[in-house]
């Protein structure tokens, strides 16, 4: 999961540094003549059930949404997750090395890398790139959840939210995230969150995707179009 | 005939007045206009694009389609800056015959979508300013279309418009072929001939709009049986 911070939205045509305005590895000498898809909420958090990450469906590049129905959060194995957010084509790429990387990790040494272990090998990977990944997983010391940026910058945490629509999911998660939630309580928190976001960020919308990690797995939850949660909102405040 | 001012939004001619000393720089990137378009149906996919080459104001050819067969069930359409789709298609062609050679089969859509993820990947830092559309038969025999940004990240779709009309058509073909947007509508599965007729009437609203869209559609039909052409007359002007 690559999660890019709301300041850097407008550098829509400079070279994709890191975050901070640290001066990128490999930089770029040519303006490039069209803009990259980015924009995004994403979220996860821990709780007594495991770890839930929810994100919306919607890439978008500029102005144009260049895909409504994009998957945010790729599974990297049985019990990892990582949320997407960034440059779709970087999170894209890097997801499937680290995949690569963890698996032949568990062909050499008959067992799983702990999410620690893979977020520090994403983050050596990195570098140059936008964006930043929330590895969500249960490993033999219970749940993990890892937020690691393009710039190298790897954060154990029980709740992150990325994108440009984080600002608004964090005021939903601030008052509603309890370790001692439910799952259902927890899904609708979750879902909560990426909705009032994608009401008012420009750049998330469309669906929303719902995985939730155990150590028996992640299920993933249908996928849930957020026009309809408007509707029955209106309705129900009778408006 | 590469305009020498400095590439900030290529495509749009600033305007003629003088705004003070202004630094020329080289870019590498020209805008060559076009707009391919491609849909999936049940045992077929359809590839289409015009076929206006043009910069700037002017055009440099009314016969440049920017389809290419690439197997006998993929076809692949590269709109954007002209240099970079030669070269990328030619790129293309030399790994599938690479393939071919070592693992004595052609690729299949899906594989070729991925490499050709990987090769767009390669050039993070110095990009090919393609907007690419894959459209082909998967291994099942159903209609797959892939579409790409220029640094290589995909899905697979139903359908897809790419190119300098894209934002005219995409929403469109949403309507019609997915009918979002709509109330209470009965989804009817989508016939070739249905889909030909929608891909030609869509171009030819995309003419009338954008100025870069025009001239001919150059429309590939991929079926099990094969890929058939069919070239069709847009506004020339």
């Amino acid at each position: 999961v690559l999660i890019r911070p709301a300041s850097s939205q407008e550098s829509v045509l400079q070279p994709p540094c890191g975050p901070a305005g640290l001066p990128p590895a490999a930089s770029q000498t040519v303006p490039l003549p069209f803009p990259m898809s980015h924009g995004t909420t994403t979220l996860a958090f821990l709780f007594q059930g495991g770890v839930l990450a929810a994100a919306d469906t919607r890439s978008s590049c500029s102005g144009l949404v260049a895909c409504p129905a994009s998957q945010k959060i790729r599974p990297i194995h049985s019990h990892l997750v990582g949320t997407t957010s960034g440059t779709s084509a970087d999170c894209a790429l890097w997801k499937r090395i680290l995949s690569r990387e963890l698996r032949l990790y568990q062909l050499r040494h008959g067992r799983r890398l702990s999410t620690s272990g893979a977020g520090g090998g994403a983050s050596a990977d990195l570098g140059g790139t936008s964006g930043g990944l929330q590895k969500a997983s249960p490993s033999s010391s219970g749940p993990g959840l890892w937020y690691v940026c393009s710039d190298g910058t790897r954060l154990r945490g029980s709740l992150f939210s990325v994108g440009s629509g984080s600002p608004y999911a964090y005021s939903i998660l601030d008052q509603g995230v309890r370790w001692g939630l439910t799952v259902e309580e927890a899904t609708s928190v979750a879902r909560e969150a990426v909705y009032r976001a994608a009401h008012r960020d420009a750049w998330s919308g469309n669906c929303v995707d719902v995985y939730h990690v155990t150590s028996k797995g992640w299920t993933r939850r249908k996928r849930e179009d957020l026009k309809e949660e408007y509707y029955r909102e209106k309705g129900r405040q009778g408006r | 005939m590469l305009s020498s001012n400095a590439f900030v939004d290529p495509g749009k001619m600033k305007d003629y007045h003088y705004t003070g000393p202004v630094e020329h720089r080289f870019s590498p990137y020209s805008f060559n206009g076009g707009t391919v378009l491609a849909v999936a149906g049940e045992d077929f996919a359809i590839v289409a694009s015009d076929t206006r080459l043009s910069e700037g104001y002017s055009i440099h050819s009314r016969d440049s389609p920017k389809c290419y067969k690439l197997t006998d069930t993929t076809v692949i359409g590269c709109s954007g800056f002209h240099g970079d789709c030669l070269t990328l298609t030619k790129i293309i062609d030399a790994r599938l015959k690479m393939y071919k050679h070592s693992n004595n089969k052609t690729m299949t859509s899906g594989a070729i979508a991925a490499m050709l993820s990987t090769i767009l990947y390669g050039r993070r830092f110095f990009p090919y300013y393609v907007y690419n559309i894959i459209g082909g038969l998967d291994e099942h025999g159903k209609g797959a279309v892939y579409s790409f940004d220029p640094v290589g990240s995909y899905q697979r779709d139903t359908y897809k418009a790419g190119g300098s009309a894209s934002a005219m058509l995409q929403p469109l073909l949403d309507n019609q072929i997915g009918f979002k947007n709509m109330e209470g509508v009965q989804h009817v599965p989508l016939t070739q001939d249905k889909a030909v007729q929608l891909v030609k009437d869509v171009f030819i609203s995309a003419a009338e709009r954008d100025v870069y869209t025009g001239d001919a559609l150059r429309v590939c039909i991929i079926t099990k049986e094969g890929i058939s052409e069919q070239t069709v007359p847009l506004r020339k002007d």
